[in-house]
């Protein structure tokens, strides 16, 4: 089985701040991570190749540090790296980033399951992952959190997570997924895998590598440009009750009444249940 | 080809582009600025530049034909016969819009008995449905409807296209985007329309609601955009003098789906549906124990709300997945967000920042979650929340 995951590096936000003065981001030494949600496919990928065989390969597009995040991938148990790196694909927005990657993967050999986290946490678009799918012409599916089975005549069984509850569906294979955290518990990288993660040659294309067409990469290939970039407006200072219990509360209840909410009252302004 | 560029001779050495850029993408030489191999040509340092002295050069792949394209259409989601609730804040905003472009508002019907939510698109004030009505089209059948909104799409050529942020929406309308090769602007929180371009200006959150992003779509039709569920207001329905009209799609072929769906389990407890909930009471690390989300669960049922938790929670075990919000888990937009026992991390107000009330219980008065709360209470959750519960449920 040739299974494809597909990550992203992504600044760390847990170090982008609001300068609460000036409203504007302020980035205390930000370090590069692979996005979050990408770490449970490259799990479920290493878990897939341990159970039914085959080669699992990483492949990211970005600039040249995107390596390190790559090693990172092998260092966790995936067996290839290939990064996507020119300048040309820079500033690509979801439809040619998808574009890119699917011609990636088409220079990989294809896979039968490709494997994606949700969406990356700089974005929050999640629009790579279907797109890379009607690129390459195969199936997806998003959300998922469980991959049930896959059986010997090419079909995978996955659940997949709803706002209110999850559908099973059964999908020949190839296909894409995008999983959510609850598939699994990602390991650490052992040490032998960090051996392997030094030693480890990554292979990097440039677009002379892929067979694309140059007019639907990077920033003139996206339709989609970004106008304005601003801070969102800081909520004005918060009324904060201390003290005695019951007076706090109290107080908290009459507030909102104020602010015309009514507790169990639900949705009926909306006029839409 | 160079597509960003500082010009030395306007940059100051100010610095401030170095402080926005998330990339760590701008170097500081000799009091000038230099873009270096990290950069994603993401223009935040551009918006923030006082002196003008970054520029971005765009050239745009071919795009069509614009002024071949007019309308609003929207896209139906639906469920077991039943409209997503998300639909009439959808049909809000294409009106909304509608007032500024004066064009007709469609909307994309596909499914099998689908013609009594024809109507009542229309009763939302919809113009034309149009429909394919056929028992080849089933629930979650992804991949067949993506092909027939496409090529709806291309047929009708409404130069704007709205779906909801939904899971489903999120899906779907990133495989049509790249079907039609089309700009999809992902989760939108506000939608207008520029008054002198008539382009339609999409702003949405990224870097988890830490940023906003204003974003256009010039060269291609349609625009493209899901809206975030929850923000836009529903539309009310209309009276009986609005005309719609049904137009039902016969000669589109439709494709074989190559998704079987085995089953539809809804979840068992009514306080697991956050996307949906007008309250939500979220638990974290502060209750210190999993049984103590029966006090969470008691403020939750007396309110009439759903459950929410931290990650924190949701990591130890507490409380399943499904709970979970923030980055890693949902996004939820209700009138009442209420954090008991939750610090704040800048992870769970990606997920919640965009309440209309935040309403935070903390024993720490320092504690983040005040930040953004517009009410709180310092004290003792374990005290605060029953007390909440007797006086509500009095």
């Amino acid at each position: 089985m040739n299974i494809v995951v597909c990550i992203k590096q992504v600044p760390d936000t847990t170090n982008i701040k609001i300068n609460p003065e000036t409203n504007t981001l302020i980035r205390t030494g930000v370090e590069s991570i692979i996005n979050p949600f990408d770490m449970y496919a490259l799990e479920e990928g290493i878990r897939l190749k341990e159970k039914h065989g085959g080669t699992v390969t990483a492949l990211s597009m970005g600039p040249p540090q995107v390596e390190e995040s790559l090693r990172e991938a092998i260092s966790l148990g995936i067996d290839d790296a290939c990064l996507l790196s020119d300048r040309a694909f820079a500033g690509a927005d979801t439809l040619a980033t998808a574009y890119t990657l699917a011609a990636g993967i088409r220079k990989l050999g294809g896979a039968d399951i490709i494997l994606m986290g949700r969406q990356a946490i700089d974005g929050d678009t999640g629009q790579v992952g279907p797109g890379v799918a009607e690129n390459l012409g195969i199936t997806h599916v998003t959300d998922i959190r469980k991959i049930e089975q896959i059986d010997e005549d090419g079909t995978i069984i996955v659940e997949r997570l709803l706002e209110d509850g999850y559908v099973r569906l059964k999908i020949k294979l190839p296909v894409l997924l995008t999983v959510v955290k609850e598939i699994n518990e990602p390991r650490l990288p052992s040490l032998r895998g960090k051996l392997a993660a030094k030693k480890k040659e990554i292979v990097t294309w440039v677009e002379e590598d892929l067979e694309i067409d140059s007019e639907r990469i990077g920033l003139v290939g996206s339709p989609t440009f970004v106008k304005k970039i601003f801070t969102p407006p800081k909520p004005s200072g918060g009324k904060i009750f201390q003290g005695d219990t019951r007076e706090a509360v109290a107080s908290l209840l009459e507030e909102l009444k104020k602010a015309g909410i009514t507790a169990g009252k639900k949705g009926s302004e909306d006029g839409n249940n | 080809m160079e597509t960003i560029k500082i010009l030395l001779d306007k940059c100051s050495g100010c610095g401030l582009c170095l402080k926005v850029c998330a990339y760590d993408a701008l170097d500081l030489v000799d009091k000038k600025v230099y873009i270096n191999e990290r950069c994603t040509i993401c223009g935040a340092c551009v918006d923030v530049c006082k002196f003008d002295a970054i520029e971005i050069y765009r050239r745009s792949f071919k795009g069509q034909d614009v002024s071949a394209y007019s309308g609003i259409c929207v896209y139906a989601e639906h469920r077991k016969n039943k409209l997503s609730s998300v639909v009439p804040e959808v049909i809000g905003a294409a009106r909304e819009l509608k007032k500024d472009l004066d064009k007709t508002i469609s909307a994309i019907l596909l499914g099998s008995g689908v013609k009594p939510l024809a109507e009542e698109l229309i009763s939302y004030g919809v113009d034309e449905v149009w429909m394919i009505d056929s028992l080849e089209i089933v629930d979650f059948a992804e991949d067949i409807q993506a092909d027939l909104v496409a090529r709806i799409l291309m047929e009708k050529k409404p130069e704007i296209f709205l779906g909801g942020g939904t899971i489903i929406g999120r899906s779907l309308l990133p495989r049509v985007a790249a079907k039609i090769l089309s700009g999809l602007t992902a989760d939108c929180t506000e939608l207008t329309i520029d008054t002198e371009s008539k382009f339609l200006k999409q702003t949405r959150p990224a870097f988890g609601g830490n940023i906003m992003a204003t974003i256009l779509c010039q060269n291609h039709r349609p625009q493209m955009a899901t809206v975030r569920h929850k923000v836009m207001k529903a539309a009310e329905k209309v009276g009986a003098g609005h005309n719609g009209k049904i137009v039902e799609l016969h000669d589109i072929p439709i494709p074989h789906s190559k998704i079987e769906v085995l089953e539809f389990v809804e979840e068992q407890t009514e306080t697991v549906n956050l996307a949906e909930a007008d309250f939500i009471v979220s638990g974290g690390r502060g209750l210190k124990d999993p049984k103590n989300f029966d006090l969470i669960e008691k403020l939750s049922k007396a309110i009439g709300g759903a459950v929410g938790a931290s990650r924190a929670a949701v990591d130890a075990g507490w409380i399943p997945y499904s709970h979970q919000v923030g980055q890693t888990g949902k996004t939820v937009n209700p009138t009442i967000y209420i954090a008991c026992g939750i610090s704040g991390a800048i992870q769970h107000l990606a997920g919640m920042k965009s309440s209309d009330i935040i309403v935070a219980i903390n024993s720490d008065a320092n504690a983040p979650i005040f930040d953004v709360a517009h009410y709180g209470i310092v004290g003792n959750l374990f005290e605060v929340v029953p007390e909440l519960v007797k006086q509500i449920t009095e």
